[in-house]
This record gives structure tokens, sequence and C-alpha cells, in this order.
């Protein structure tokens, strides 16, 4: 999808306005892109397991929250500074990554999502019992916004925005190179028949298992920047309805195309916060575009949207 | 250009023009109506508590026909799902977007330390009627909140206290739901009791998704004196039926805080309920004048009895008209109107006269309580009151914050 010149021009048109207007805008609804922004790469993390490789996970929220959790401690406790931070975040979820792939990998189907669910409901469970790093389901507030050096404050609505959208693009730029690479190729063909790529010699559960630390790196990614958006960091971020959300957006947008989920993503941060303004039954609405999807474009608005127009 | 290119350009529009008309600027004019900004869960496994929290709010600001000093009140109610980060969206949504002169609200402990950062960041004057987590006016007070709750080891102090000096219980058994609100609850309860002589001989921790307490229940000690208990919601039905089924009650004594038996729960239960001896700063059968009329005035509205979740934001929302009536209404001074959230003291709450201390915690009465039936219904009958009680109870503040908060496994169990 990426390879194709429309595309990349509407990503880069909708980026330009969104720049363009950012400065613009007031604070509320720059808060909601920037949070659009950081959740799209949880999103887009998920779907190289779920969309390119075809793997359901129900526990991506770990690696999420590892990251945070990760952040939060480092800058209440020691007042890191941001690069230290993100590097920490990141190798955290991927060491987490690395070792709930090497229990996860083993499953597939319901059983991978079984056991995923299981591994971060370990996680949560870790957030939740172990106060004395974690601060129980009390939480780490009073996390800061980087440092960067640069002069301009990360306080602003504005800055934190512009990083934000700096970071998202940085990640799409990356997993559209991976999932473009003779690698992501083979991930897709594991998808497709994972017994037809174990003929011809490929070594599928190396593949599946590379996806799934990868997938689980970039979700610490957005987890740090999570961290430092909220200030705060809870149980309620690595628990199991986060991982599903995350589930849903890939759905919602259309799995196994990298952009689809960030658009989910940023459509149900929108409908979750500004529908609620309006009616308590928001639920119903947010349940109401689900099954329209489901029903309708079973593989997503960016499926529904590719159909139509070639 | 393609049909797809020409598709990418119109969604793009479309998303741009969600935004900037999300973006519409609220008029900001000085003399327009006061706007207080409620969190609350309207929706999730909350949504009852939130209900009580609602209802306790609008009854206090129809009362007064939503006017104070001269200016119009508009209450900007929110959901926050009972999810902390909804909460925090929420709490931005009201003060980046509505612009509202005090924040408001919120159920869960967490929720309270996640906006103490960014109360204090915005310089918005805030109220917690509920989230009660000793640390939020304890080691991490934020100078923009004031608490006009409680805190959970506030009442549970006074119950250690007064099973010492009023009963003959000396070894007692906790069983509690296992999260910071119960930690604190029993951490609190611990110390006074084991400082008088009493010994806690074992703390019993129930997971908050627990389907089934006889596996907990079958645990405790029978040769405890007494069994101090805190539940709330779904879990404090479950555990009052258990408590009787699993053959305790009648045998062993049951203790409890103040939500295990609050009138949020109270009316569900049954005769398995009676006799229970509970704490906390308020009950539904408060005899002053002022609670009759509020509890009377809320049943009419609501169709049941006030719990504290409805008493506690009905205060909250008389709190917050009398600290805008002491600036003239002129709530813009943000400096002056938190000024004046402190230094409301009123001697006619429905809970009793209240002050507030220097960490911003309610100084106020903690009743101990029986179930007893009255009228053919539950109520909690108050037959002891502690006045005036601190969050530190007797303690020097300073020394005892030097102590951690309490946890799981604070104070340790020495007797276990």
């Amino acid at each position: 999808m990426m390879r194709r010149p429309g595309v990349l021009v509407g990503v880069a048109v909708v980026v330009v306005a969104a720049a363009a207007v950012a400065p613009w805008l007031p604070s509320y609804p720059l808060t909601l892109l920037t949070q659009a922004m950081i959740v799209a790469i949880l999103a887009m993390s998920l779907d190289v397991l779920l969309g390119f490789t075809g793997l359901p996970s129900l526990g991506h929220a770990a690696y999420f929250g590892v990251a945070a959790y990760a952040v939060a401690i480092l800058t209440t406790e020691r007042q890191s500074g941001f690069v230290l931070c993100l590097i920490a975040g990141v190798v955290f979820a991927a060491v987490a990554a690395a070792l709930f792939g090497l229990i996860a990998i083993r499953a597939t189907g319901t059983y991978f999502l079984m056991i995923t669910l299981a591994l971060g409901m370990v996680v949560w469970g870790l957030a939740f019992r172990w106060v004395s790093l974690t601060k129980g389901d009390n939480g780490i507030s009073g996390v800061p916004r980087p440092d960067l050096g640069l002069p301009w404050s990360f306080w602003g609505p504005l800055p934190f925005f512009y990083l934000s959208l700096v970071c998202a693009l940085v990640a799409l730029a990356l997993l559209a190179l991976i999932v473009a690479s003779p690698f992501g190729m083979s991930l897709k063909g594991i998808r497709e028949s994972e017994s037809r790529m174990r003929i011809l010699g490929y070594n599928v559960w190396l593949h599946k298992y590379l996806a799934f630390v990868i997938a689980g790196t970039f979700a610490g990614f957005s987890g740090v920047l999570w961290a430092y958006y909220n200030g705060f960091v809870s149980p309620v971020d690595v628990q199991l309805v986060t991982s599903v959300e995350a589930l849903l957006m890939v759905a919602l947008g259309g799995q196994g195309t990298l952009l689809g989920p960030a658009v989910g993503a940023a459509l149900i941060v929108f409908l979750k916060n500004f529908v609620s303004v309006y009616t308590k039954r928001w639920l119903l609405i947010l349940g109401a575009v689900y099954i329209g999807v489901i029903l309708f474009a079973p593989r997503g608005l960016a499926g529904a949207f590719h159909r139509r127009s070639s | 250009m393609s049909r797809r290119t020409i598709a990418l350009f119109a969604l793009a529009a479309f998303l741009l023009a969600l935004v900037a008309g999300l973006g519409t600027p609220t008029a900001r004019a000085q003399s327009g109506p006061i706007k207080i900004g409620f969190l609350s869960p309207l929706t999730g496994a909350a949504s009852a508590l939130g209900k009580d929290m609602l209802n306790g709010t609008e009854l206090y600001l129809d009362e007064i026909g939503r006017t104070v000093a001269g200016r119009k009140i508009e209450l900007i109610v929110e959901d926050t799902e009972g999810n902390t980060q909804t909460a925090l969206t929420k709490a931005r949504k009201l003060v980046d977007q509505d612009h509202v002169h005090i924040l408001s609200g919120g159920l869960l402990a967490s929720t309270g330390y996640a906006i103490h950062p960014f109360a204090e960041a915005q310089k918005i004057p805030t109220t917690y009627p509920v989230m009660s987590s000793d640390d939020l006016t304890q080691r991490k007070p934020a100078k923009w909140v004031v608490r006009t709750g409680w805190n959970s080891s506030q009442s549970t102090h006074a119950l250690g206290d007064w099973v010492i000096k009023n009963t003959r219980y000396r070894k007692i058994a906790t069983v509690a739901a296992d999260y910071a609100f119960g930690w604190e609850s029993v951490g609190g309860f611990q110390r006074t009791f084991e400082e008088g002589g009493g010994q806690i001989i074992q703390k019993v921790w129930v997971p908050l998704n627990t389907n089934d307490f006889a596996p907990f229940l079958s645990q405790v000690k029978r040769d405890s004196d007494a069994v101090f208990a805190v539940f709330f919601g779904k879990l404090a039905l479950q555990f009052m039926k258990e408590y009787e089924n699993s053959g305790l009650k009648g045998r062993v004594p049951l203790l409890s805080n103040g939500t295990t038996v609050d009138e949020s729960v109270l009316p569900q239960m049954g005769d398995e309920a009676l006799g229970t001896i509970s704490t906390l700063h308020y009950s539904a059968a408060l005899e002053n004048p002022t609670n009759q009329r509020f509890a009377k005035a809320f049943e009419t509205k609501a169709g049941k009895i006030p719990s504290y979740y409805a008493e506690t934001c009905y205060t909250n929302a008389r709190w917050i008209a009398e600290a805008i009536k002491a600036v003239s209404g002129k709530v813009e001074d943000r400096e002056a109107l938190l000024a004046a959230l402190r230094k409301v003291e009123l001697k006619d709450f429905p809970r009793g006269p209240v002050k507030i201390d220097a960490f911003g915690n309610p100084v106020q009465n903690v009743y101990i309580r029986k179930v007893e039936r009255v009228g053919g219904k539950l109520q909690n009958t108050v037959f002891f009151t502690y006045p005036n009680v601190s969050q530190f109870w007797k303690y020097n503040p300073e020394e005892y914050l030097k102590s951690p908060l309490y946890t799981r496994d604070y104070p340790p169990c020495k007797a276990c």
C-alpha cells in the first residue's frame, strides 16, 4: 500500500495540513490529536503481528505498559533525561517481548490469543502488586514532559504535538520499510500459508518470533510517549481493555495496511472523547460502528476504501 | 489525479474540518456563568455510584436555584467510565475547551493521582469529594487540590481505637479487597489497634475480580475475637452473604470500614448484615436536622436513601458555593478562589461540622455505627462519635509522614 504514489501523496497532505493547522487549534483538540498520534503507533505495531503475520495478540498493552512504567520510574526516581528514558523504555519493551515471544510463538490461533492474554495479565499483575516499584493501583504520577535541550518547552501542547507527529511518522516509515522488505514479504507468506512457507525452507518460527519482538518494541516506543503525554502511569495502561482496544483499532482501520490501524486509532480516540461529550450513550455509537465495520467492511476502513477505488 | 487520490484529499479535508469544528473557541466572558466541571463514572461498573455523585451535586445546586453571588452556575458533567485515562482526558477537555472555573469529582484513587499534576500545571482550583487515597493529602499534597471528602485511614484509625477501649477483642483477622483502598483502610485500623495492645493475627486479601469468597473465608482463623472487613459495591454484597453461609456470622463478630455497609449497598442486603459495626464520617441515619432534610430531599429526587457518595458530593457542591460566595462571585481570581475553598468551615453539613487542615483534608467527625433494622429497613445507627478527627489521628503530622504509606505489607503483620 505504501508503494502506491496516491497513498504517499495522501499521507503527505494529511501530515502537512495537520502540522500547518495545529498552531491555530485550541489546546484540547490538539491534545486529542497528540493522543491519536501516540495510540496510532501502538495500533501500527500491533498490525505487524495481526495484519502481516496473522497473529492476533491480546496482550499487546504489556510492552506498551512496560515502557511507560520504565519512563515513569526513571523520571520520577532518578530524574533521567529523555534519551535515556527512550532507550530504556524501548529496550525493556523489546526484552519483555523477546521473553514472552519464546513462550507465545509456540502456539497459533486461539491458543496464541490465550497465551498472549495470560502473559499480558502477568504484566498487569506485576504493575498492580509490585507496590514498592509501581505504587500499585495508585499509579505513578508526576512524570515531567521531556526536555530535549531545544529552545521550546514540551510542556506546551503544541511542541509536544509536533514531537508526537514526528515520532509517529518515524514509526510509520520504519514499519513500512520492514513490511515492504523481503522479511516483511515472508511474514505475509506465513500469514497466508505457514506450512507452505515451511516447505519452502523458511524458518517460520524465527520469522514469527522476530515479528513479535518488533511489534513489542514499537509498542514500547508508543508507551514511552504515552507516559510523557499523560504524566501518569497506572495499571490501567497495561490492562486487558487497553490490549483489546488496540486490537479493535487495527480491525476497524483494516489489518495489514499500517495506515488503516493509524486511522482506526485516531477514529476511536475521537469517538471516545468527542461523541461522549454530546451523549452518555456514546458506547452504543462505538458499538454500532464496530458492528457496521464487521458487517459491511470486514477488512476494515482501509479495506473498504481500497476495494471501492480499485 | 486518480480517483483514489481525490478521495484521500477529501478524507484529509474531512478530518481537518472535524478537528477545526472541535476547536471552536467558547466565549470567555467575565460576567458569564460560573462553570463547574464534574467528573463522574456514568457508564461502566461504577455507574451506580456515579449517579449518586451526580444526584447529590445536582440536588444542592437546584436547592440554591443554580445561582451563587448573583451569577448563574453551569454544571458541565463528563463521564469517566471509571477509567483513569479517560478521566484525565476529560479533565483536559473541561479545562482547555470549556474553561471551567472549578474542577471536581472523580471516583478512583488513581484518578486523583493523575489529576494532581494536571491541576498544579493548569493552576485550576480542584476539589475531590470521593477519592480517598491517603497520600493525596499526605505525602503528595497538591496546592490546587482541596479534598472535601475523606481519606481511607481517617475513619479506620478511629475504629481501631474504639475497639480497644470498648470491646474485649484483642486478636483480630482482617479480610479486605486487595488494592490500595483496602490496604490503607486495614493499615489505619491495624496501627491504632496494635498500639492499644491488640494483635492482627491474620490478613486475608481478596482480589477485586473474585466471584467466590469461600476459599478466602475458609482460611479465616476461627479463634479470632473478631473480623475486620473492607469491601465496596458488589464485593460487599457477596462478602456479607458468604460471611453468613460460611458459618462465621454469629461465631466471630464482624467489624468493617464504611463502604462495606454503605447505603449504596445496604438496601440490597438482608439480615446477614445485622449487627455489623462500622466506621465512617457519615451515615444516612444521622439525626442532625441538616441530614434529616437532606436525606428526605435526596430520597424524593433519587428514589433511594443517600449513600456517602451522594452526601459527599452534596457537601462538595455546597462547599464550592460557599467559596464562591466568599469571593463575591469573582471566580476568575483563581488564587483567591483557592484560598476561599481552603477556608470554608461550616458546622451544619449533613455529616456534621467540617474544616480543612493545612494539607487540604477535612477534619471532621467519625461515627461508629451499627447495622440495625428500623421500620423494616436496614440502617447504620450511629452510637458513638469521635469529634474533629484529623487524617493524622492523634499523631504529629510531621512524625506521621515519616513512616511510609499503608500498603499490603505495611504495617507488617507481626502476629500472623
